[in-house]
């Protein structure tokens, strides 16, 4: 006796509520992109006189023909932090498998002591000036990219996610290998990396992600003399120091007072956010499967 | 195979955790660590006596509270409802906007904010100024400041919550569902008597390791708003690690710094350790450890 589903006024009512509220929700969300977008093709007279705008009162492309006039310095951005990000979500992503993997085999002895181990570190931690001076003082890596590609490379949220997705293979492809005669390292990289393919790629994005967006080891460890930075610590710069919007105006043979400085800003915002925004479409879909299959399932 | 990540870990999180001794002393760069003076709780007496251990834990406390607080119900509310939506495009759409803000970097989060709150160009003063209201000093009035964090938080943790919440109902067995259909429950009755219940170990859970870090602050969110020498704005703005970031890269007060980092060490892990236990007496299935 199937009863047509939902047609109820509390399920009709909390439907039209749940149309306008995520709409209302969903449009807030897309809304400042669109400032920012907008505000980078506006020209600069326009932002004096009538302020930032959703879509541009008088249409200029002239911030972005500065911000590429001299290529080398966003160019060299854009190499450090891609360079980072993939040399880092590799290793990281290597480590993290292979961490995860080892920690839930029954057949290893300390497995509940090592995860300990790695579970605390997020209860108890040095701070900040400790972790600087380990990292400056006796890993010397003052202005080093391994500063910003070292930190990065995993979580313990990472390996517990990772730990957790493994333990849905049968522990009994790993006997069955193993009395084949192939080796720990071996039954890893044949045959369970190909296995967890779900999980890396969701693992992977978090890594890549936060090399994306890292800017405070950057900002901790590389110093301004460095030419170049990654990218969110140069948008950094362009954002809050007029310094470095003055020395492009040199560069780029622009009267300090012609210079688009606030639409410079949103430029070099949209250039080095839009590789990651056009990119998520794409990934969103297994970003999505990795937090439902690592959700905290009580 | 561990031990990369045992390495790892070992530098980066368990070397740095004798540094905590920096607290004790009076930190003298030339002198080195253990030539520095020892004045044991001095640093501590300080910082209490200044009031600056009380604002900055306050502050702490209090911005997590309301982010794990609104977070949660705001989290839970829009998976319940996206739950209850039938338009499948309507509901990829809208997710995929709101995960949006989650991609992004506090850089950027920071240049939004300034976008729509500047005092000349923002977007906000441009339709106060529109409407005929006068335009508002955001970023010298302190008072506003605590929703200012707080929307910016929700606005870009919300999406990524709420999925982990609608992935958990998607877990939900459909028969349990349409057996109280059949019985006649309503949407709200189903909503209170079968959806929430099912959430609750996934929230109690949730709720455990946002209150290990509940003296732990957004560092990147409140540097990035406030910017890093927004003097007027401390009052309200100011948490333990924007205070311990600016002893260390301003003053180079580095025993302060650490002095502070220990206190929110020891006792956050003394708040995990609570509630845990706590939530062991309450319901002994749900907790972490």
């Amino acid at each position: 006796m199937a009863r047509q589903r939902g047609t109820d006024f509390s399920s009709v009512a909390i439907r039209l509520f749940g149309y306008c509220f995520i709409g209302f929700f969903a449009l807030c969300c897309l809304i400042p992109f669109l400032l920012v977008l907008g505000t980078s093709f506006t020209s600069e007279k326009s932002i004096t006189l009538h302020g930032y705008n959703l879509w541009p009162r008088e249409f200029s492309a002239f911030a972005y023909k500065i911000v590429f006039e001299n290529p080398g310095v966003i160019v060299g951005s854009y190499g450090v932090t891609l360079g980072i990000t993939i040399a880092g979500t590799i290793l990281g992503l290597f480590i993290v498998a292979m961490t995860g993997y080892s920690l839930q085999r029954p057949d290893f002895p300390y497995r509940n002591r090592i995860s300990f181990f790695i579970y605390f570190t997020t209860l108890f931690q040095g701070g900040v000036v400790p972790f600087y001076l380990i990292m400056t003082q006796w890993l010397h890596l003052k202005d080093n990219y391994l500063a910003v590609l070292l930190p990065g490379l995993m979580s313990p949220f990472l390996i517990i996610m990772m730990k957790s997705f493994v333990t849905s293979i049968p522990h009994a492809i790993t006997e069955s290998a193993k009395m084949d005669g192939a080796g720990d390292f071996r039954i890893f990289t044949r045959l369970i990396l190909p296995m967890t393919t779900p999980a890396l790629a969701t693992i992977g994005l978090f890594i890549a992600l936060g090399y994306w967006n890292e800017w405070y080891n950057a900002m901790l460890f590389l110093s301004p003399d460095l030419k170049y930075r990654p990218l969110q610590l140069f948008l950094y710069n362009v954002v809050t120091s007029a310094d470095f919007i003055k020395n492009s105006s040199v560069a780029s043979n622009v009267q300090p007072r012609d210079m688009p400085l606030e639409s410079m800003k949103m430029a070099t915002a949209v250039v080095a956010t839009g590789p990651v925004i056009l990119f998520y479409p794409m990934v969103q879909k297994y970003f999505i499967k990795g937090i439902t299959v690592g959700a905290v399932k009580g | 195979m561990c031990l990369p990540a045992i390495l790892f870990f070992l530098v980066m999180s368990y070397l740095p955790m004798p540094g905590l001794y920096l607290a004790f002393i009076n930190y003298n760069y030339s002198a080195g660590i253990f030539g520095s003076q020892f004045v044991g709780f001095d640093n501590f007496k300080f910082l209490v006596t200044s009031g600056a251990l009380w604002k900055l834990t306050t502050n702490t406390i209090l911005y997590n509270l309301a982010f794990i607080l609104f977070g949660n119900i705001l989290q839970i509310g829009i998976a319940i409802l996206l739950n209850e939506l039938r338009k499948r495009w309507f509901k990829k759409v809208t997710q995929s906007l709101m995960f949006l803000p989650f991609f992004i970097s506090f850089v950027l989060v920071g240049l939004i904010a300034y976008n729509i709150l500047s005092y000349d160009f923002g977007l906000l003063n441009g339709i106060l100024k529109s409407i005929g209201w006068d335009p508002v000093k955001t970023y010298s009035n302190p008072s506003i400041w605590p929703f200012i964090i707080v929307i910016t938080y929700l606005w870009q943790s919300t999406g990524y919550g709420s999925i982990v919440y609608f992935a958990a109902i998607m877990g939900l067995d459909s028969e349990i569902v349409e057996a109280a259909e059949i019985d006649g429950a309503n949407a709200l009755q189903r909503i209170r008597f079968i959806v929430l219940p099912w959430l609750k170990p996934t929230f109690i859970i949730l709720l455990l390791f946002s209150l290990g870090g509940i003296l732990r602050g957004n560092f990147g969110l409140f540097y990035n708003l406030v910017g890093a020498n927004n003097t007027a704005l401390f009052d309200s703005t100011d948490i333990i690690e924007t205070f311990v970031f600016r002893s260390l890269m301003n003053n180079f007060n580095f025993s302060l710094g650490s002095a502070v980092s220990l206190y929110q060490s020891v006792f956050g892990f003394f708040i995990v350790i609570t509630a845990n236990w706590l939530v062991k007496k309450a319901s002994p299935d749900n907790t972490l450890f």
